[in-house]
C-alpha cells in the first residue's frame, strides 16, 4: 500500500540540503545555539580561570582544548557528526577513560599509607618528625626582627634579650625594651616585625616558620625556633638531609638511611627504615603480589571463587523464580493478577540496602524472627557459619531480585506472537515441549543480555555483602577477609577506606583484574547471545 | 590566654611610644603600661587576607565555628569550615594534604596518629606549658614516637552502665558480684551484655575484662608509648582466653556472638539486661526516664579493668601554609577553656582539659565515664594495631561461640601469628 503511494509522486523531490549547513539568517534554532554556545563558553573560561588561579595547568590545558575545539564544531559546517558527538565523547573521556587511565595508573605504584606523596614532602615530614624539643628548656617571649632581608629572633629569657639569625648565634644584645609579657618591643640596631606585619604576609609567615636560631657555637645544643611567632624554645634535630647522597644521617647513632627509589622508603643497612615513605612506581608487584603474597592469595583466591559462584547463582536462581511467577501470573485463568503482580514487586521497590539490614536483623542467631519462626527458636547461625553466610547472602539476593526478572519476563512473555505458539500448539505439541521449544528460547532472545549485565552487576554487588555480612565469617589470617567477601568488597578493605592501612595500589591492581574479568565474560557471553537471535 | 594576647598587643603599641633607651646592657628594660589600658578587646593579630581551612564532621562544626568566629572577628583572618563524615576524614587528609588541596587542621582521633606519620601529611604541635592543663591520657594518647601530634579535645571510653531500676543503684566491684547481684534481680540467663559487633568480635569492648587479667595488646614502656612487643600472649592471656570461654555459649552463655549495636541498645533500654559494658554513644542515654548508674569496669582478673581511650582531637597538615596562624589557632584559641567548654556543649565527651573533666564530674554519669577513663589506656596508635583486629577479634569470636574446645590452645595461636605478623 504504502508503495504504490509512493509511486504516485511524480516529481522527486531535489535532495534536501542537511539543515546543519542550510543558512536561512537568523532564525530561532540560530539564536537558540547562540545562547547555548554563550553559556557553555560561559562556563569554560570560569573554568579556565579557576583553573589558572589554582595553579593547575593540566586541567587548564585540556579545558582550553575543549572549549576551542566546542566552538569550532559548532559554528562550523563541516562537522556535523560531531556536533551529536562531542557532549558525549567529553563525558566518555572524563567519567570513564580518565578514570580508568588513573586507576591502571595507581595501579603501578605503591600508591597508599605508608607512601602517600612526593619524596620532597617525605624529607619534609622526617625532618618534622624528628625535630624534638630539648629536655627541660623553657618556652620563652619571643619576637621576630629584621634587618633588611635578614631575619632574626629577638628572645627573652631571664629577663635579658638575646637576638640571632640563621647564621648568627644568639648573643645578649643591650638597650633592649620589653613589654610586660617579656617580648622584647625594641632591639637597637633591628626592625621588629609586628605581629600584623607578620601575619598579613604569608611568605614571611614560611620563613619565620622554617628560620632555626641555633642557640651556641655547639651544633648540638640545638636551636631557638617558633611556631607561633609569639614564643620559641630549643629544638633538636636527630637527623641530617644530605640532599647531594639522598641520605638522612642519625647524628646519635651514625646510622645512614638512603633513598631506595625501588621501594620509596629511607632504609638503613641493617634493614631498619623510617617512617615516612613516598610513592615510587612498583611495575608488576601489586599483580605478583596478589597471587603470591602468603596471607593475601589464598583468600583471594576463594573470594574469586566465591565471586563467580555468587554472581552466577545469583542470576540463575533470581531468574529462574521470577520466570516460574511470571509463567503462573500470566495465565488468563487466575484472579486479581495485577494486585498478585504489584506485591510480587514490592521487595524491588524498596531500596537494597535497606532489606539488607532488615534480613540482618531478621536473621540474627538469638533474637532473630526467623529461628525463631520458621526453625522453632532453633540456634542457626545464619551469619556466623561460612557455609550458611554464603547461603543467607544468595536467599537474601535471590528474595531482592526475583521481582526484576519476574517483571522482565512478564513483559517479554506478553510480547510472545501468539501465532507461533497457536500453530505449535496445531502441530500437538504439549505444555513442556512449547515451553522448552518456543517460549524459552524466544525469551532469551530478550531476556540473555540482561542476564549478561545482570551477572556484571552482582559480580560488583557490593551493597548486599557489606550490609548483611561485612564480608564476615573472617577467614583466619591476617588477609582481613571473610568468607562471603565478594572481589569488590575485598578491594574495599584492602583500599583501606574503612580503616586500617591503606594500599591504593594494590587496591587499584585488583580492580583492574576485575575490570578485565567482567569485561571478558560479558564480551563472550554478549557473543554468545547473538546466536540466540539466529532462532 | 585571649585576653593575654589582647594585652600583649596592647602593650606593645604603648611600648613603641615610649622612647625607652638604656645604656646598661642588661637586663632589658620592661616598659611599663596601665594594665586598665589593655583590657579592650583589641585585635590581637590582624591576619586579614589570610584563610585556614578545617575540616571537621557535623557534630563539632557548630562549637569550632564559634571558636572560629571570634578568631576571624579577632585577627580578620578568614575560617573555612568542611564538613566532612567522620569516617572519611583519616583518609581525605591522607590523600589530600600531599596534593596540597588539604585543610590546615582537621578533627581526628589519636590513633589516626601512626597513619598520618607514615603517610608524612601532620605536624608536631608544642602546647609548651599548656599541656599541663590537659589529662595526662589524652596527651600521651596524641604523643607517637616521643612527639606531640595533636591537640586533645575529648576523651571517651567504655564503662560499666547498670540499670539502677533493675540492680539497684550500688556498683559492683568484682565480676562474681555483679552476677550475683544480677542473679537476685532474676537474670540469671543474661546479666551483663558483651558487645561483639554480632559475629565479627570486638576486642575494643572486651578489652577491659582482658586487662583485668593483666594481659595488654602491647606492652607499654617507662613513658607510656607503646612497644611492639605484644602482651597478650602467655599464663595471663590464656586464663583471659578460659574466661571467656567458660562465659560464653560453651559454658555459662553469658557471652555470644549475636550482640550488635542494635541488640544491646534494645535490650538494655528494654530492661532486659542490667548490667552493659559501652560508652556513654548508646542512645538510652537520651532516655531520662532511665536510672542508669554508670561506673569503672568491673575486674574480673582481678588488676584493674583498663578500657581503651579514644582520644579526639586537632592535627595540623603537615602541608599547612599557614602554620603559624593554625598554632595560634590551636594553641591560643581552641585551648582555651571557653572553647572546649563550647566544644563539650555541642558533642558531650569527656572533656580533655583537666578543668571542665572536674566541672562535668558533677554530673554523675559523666563522673562514671571519667573515672573508667581514669584507670583506662590510649589505645595504641602504631601501625602495627593494625594487624591486631582481626586476629583478636577473630579469635575471640571463637572462643565465645565455643567453636574450638581448646579455647588457650586458640588464643596461643592468635598471639603467634600476630607475633609473626609483626615480625
Amino acid at each position: 500500500m504504502a508503495n504504490d503511494d509512493a509511486i504516485a509522486v511524480k516529481e522527486p523531490r531535489a535532495p534536501r540540503e542537511s539543515h546543519a549547513r542550510r543558512w536561512s539568517g537568523l532564525g530561532w534554532g540560530f539564536i537558540a545555539k547562540l545562547l547555548m554556545m554563550a553559556l557553555v563558553n560561559a562556563l569554560g573560561l570560569t573554568i579556565i580561570l579557576s583553573a589558572w588561579n589554582a595553579e593547575a595547568w593540566s586541567i587548564l590545558a585540556v579545558s582550553v582544548i575543549l572549549l576551542v575545539a566546542a566552538d569550532i564544531i559548532y559554528f562550523a559546517k563541516r562537522t556535523l557528526p560531531l556536533k551529536y558527538l562531542y557532549p558525549g565523547l567529553i563525558f566518555l573521556a572524563i567519567f570513564q577513560l580518565f578514570t580508568l587511565a588513573y586507576t591502571g595508573y595507581v595501579a603501578f605504584t605503591n600508591y597508599g599509607t605508608g607512601h602517600a606523596g612526593s619524596q620532597e614532602q617525605a624529607v619534609e615530614a622526617t625532618l618534622i618528625q624528628n625535630e624534638r624539643r630539648v629536655e627541660g628548656t623553657p618556652t620563652v617571649p619571643l619576637a621576630i626582627v629584621r634587618d633588611g632581608d635578614t631575619l632574626g629572633f629577638a628572645v627573652t629569657q631571664d629577663g635579658i634579650v638575646s637576638v640571632g639569625t640563621e647564621e648568627d648565634v644568639l648573643e645578649p644584645v643591650s638597650g633592649a625594651v620589653v613589654d610586660d609579657s617579656g617580648r622584647a618591643t625594641e632591639v637597637p640596631g633591628w626592625e621588629i616585625v609586628t605581629q600584623n606585619d607578620l601575619f598579613a604576609d604569608q611568605a614571611l609567615q614560611q620563613d619565620v616558620i622554617d628560620l632555626r636560631v641555633p642557640v651556641s657555637d655547639d651544633a648540638e645544643e640545638g636551636s631557638m625556633r617558633t611556631r607561633d611567632g609569639s614564643s620559641g624554645a630549643i629544638y633538636q634535630s636527630s637527623l641530617e638531609w644530605d640532599d647531594e647522597a639522598q641520605t638522612f644521617t642519625d647524628k646519635e647513632t651514625g646510622t645512614v638511611y638512603v633513598a631506595d627509589q625501588e621501594t620509596g622508603n629511607f632504609v638503613a643497612d641493617d634493614g631498619s627504615r623510617l617512617p615516612t615513605g613516598w610513592s615510587v612506581t612498583v611495575g608488576f608487584d601489586n599483580f605478583v603480589k596478589a597471587v603470591t603474597d602468603q596471607n593475601l592469595a589464598g583468600p583471594l583466591l576463594k573470594v574469586t571463587l566465591w565471586t563467580f559462584a555468587f554472581a552466577i547463582l545469583t542470576v540463575l536462581t533470581s531468574f529462574g523464580l521470577g520466570l516460574l511467577f511470571a509463567l503462573i501470573y500470566n495465565d488468563d485463568r487466575i484472579r486479581g493478577r495485577k494486585w498478585m503482580r504489584t506485591i510480587f514487586i514490592l521487595p524491588y521497590a524498596f531500596p537494597a540496602f535497606m532489606s539488607a539490614l532488615l534480613w540482618r536483623g531478621m536473621l540474627n542467631r538469638e533474637f532473630g524472627i526467623i529461628n525463631d519462626w520458621f526453625f522453632f527458636g532453633a540456634d542457626i547461625n545464619w551469619l556466623g557459619d561460612p557455609w550458611l553466610a554464603k547461603f543467607a547472602i544468595l536467599w537474601v539476593n535471590l528474595w531482592l531480585s526475583y521481582p526484576y526478572w519476574f517483571l522482565v519476563c512478564t513483559g517479554a512473555l506478553q510480547a510472545l506472537p501468539s501465532e507461533t505458539m497457536e500453530a505449535s500448539r496445531m502441530d500437538g505439541a504439549g505444555r513442556w515441549r512449547q515451553f522448552r521449544s518456543i517460549t524459552l528460547p524466544l525469551l532469551m532472545v530478550s531476556t540473555a543480555p540482561l542476564a549478561i549485565s545482570s551477572f556484571a552487576f552482582n559480580f560488583n554487588n557490593f551493597t548486599i555483602i557489606y550490609m548483611l555480612t561485612e564480608g564476615g565469617p573472617p577467614f583466619p589470617g591476617t588477609s582481613g577477609l571473610g568468607s562471603t567477601d565478594i572481589l569488590i568488597s575485598a578491594i574495599y578493605n584492602i583500599s583501606g577506606v574503612s580503616g586500617g592501612s591503606a594500599d591504593y595500589g594494590l587496591a587499584s591492581a585488583l580492580s583492574i583484574i576485575v575490570f578485565i574479568v567482567v569485561g571478558i565474560i560479558s564480551a563472550i557471553a554478549f557473543r554468545q547471545t547473538r546466536k540466540l537471535e539466529e532462532i | 590566654m585571649r585576653k593575654q594576647i589582647g594585652m600583649g598587643a596592647a602593650v606593645l603599641a604603648t611600648a613603641s611610644l615610649l622612647a625607652a633607651c638604656s645604656s646598661d646592657p642588661e637586663p632589658a628594660e620592661t616598659a611599663s603600661t596601665e594594665p586598665t589600658a589593655s583590657t579592650s578587646e583589641a585585635p590581637a593579630i590582624d591576619a586579614s587576607g589570610q584563610t585556614l581551612t578545617i575540616w571537621t564532621d557535623a557534630e563539632r562544626e557548630g562549637a569550632i565555628q564559634t571558636v572560629a568566629d571570634t578568631f576571624q572577628e579577632e585577627t580578620g583572618a578568614t575560617v573555612e569550615i568542611v564538613q566532612k563524615n567522620f569516617e572519611d576524614l583519616r583518609n581525605d587528609f591522607i590523600a589530600q594534604v600531599p596534593t596540597g588541596e588539604g585543610p590546615d587542621i582537621t578533627v581526628g582521633a589519636h590513633d589516626w596518629a601512626g597513619a598520618l606519620v607514615e603517610a608524612g601529611v601532620v605536624n608536631t604541635v608544642d602546647l609548651g606549658e599548656t599541656a599541663d592543663d590537659f589529662e595526662q591520657v589524652a596527651v600521651d594518647a596524641f604523643t607517637y614516637d616521643g612527639q606531640l601530634y595533636g591537640l586533645p579535645y575529648a576523651t571517651e571510653a567504655i564503662a560499666l552502665i547498670q540499670n539502677a531500676d533493675l540492680v539497684g543503684d550500688t556498683a559492683p566491684t568484682t565480676w562474681d558480684e555483679m552476677i550475683s547481684m544480677a542473679e537476685e534481680a532474676g537474670f540469671e540467663d543474661r546479666p551483663f551484655l558483651l558487645y561483639t559487633n554480632g559475629t565479627t568480635g570486638d576486642g575494643y569492648s572486651s578489652y577491659p575484662v582482658q586487662t583485668s587479667f593483666g594481659a595488654p595488646v602491647f606492652v607499654q614502656d617507662e613513658s607510656g608509648s607503646y612497644t611492639t612487643e605484644v602482651g597478650m600472649g602467655g599464663e595471663a592471656g590464656q586464663a583471659y582466653a578460659q574466661f571467656l570461654y567458660d562465659n560464653g555459649q560453651a559454658g555459662t552463655g553469658y557471652f555470644s556472638d549475636t550482640i550488635d549495636y542494635d541488640t544491646s541498645n534494645q535490650l538494655f533500654a528494654d530492661g532486659e539486661v542490667p548490667f552493659l559494658l559501652q560508652g556513654p554513644w548508646m542512645p538510652f542515654f537520651d532516655d531520662d526516664s532511665m536510672n542508669i548508674v554508670v561506673s569503672p569496669m568491673v575486674s574480673a582478673g582481678g588488676e584493674d579493668a583498663a578500657p581503651f581511650v579514644g582520644v579526639q582531637g586537632f592535627y595540623v597538615s603537615s602541608q599547612s601554609e599557614n602554620t603559624l596562624l593554625a598554632n595560634q589557632f590551636l594553641t591560643n584559641y581552641m585551648a582555651t577553656e571557653d572553647a572546649q567548654r563550647a566544644l563539650y556543649e555541642a558533642d558531650p565527651r569527656l572533656p580533655a582539659l583537666t578543668s571542665l573533666a572536674e566541672e562535668f564530674s558533677a554530673d554523675p554519669i559523666t563522673a562514671g565515664f571519667v573515672a573508667s577513663a581514669a584507670q583506662g589506656v590510649p589505645m595504641p596508635s602504631i601501625p602495627e594495631m593494625g594487624n591486631v583486629w582481626d586476629l583478636w577479634n577473630a579469635a575471640e569470636i571463637q572462643i565465645i561461640t565455643g567453636a574450638t574446645d581448646d579455647p588457650t590452645g586458640t588464643w596461643d595461636a592468635m598471639v603467634a601469628e600476630l607475633e609473626a605478623s609483626i615480625g
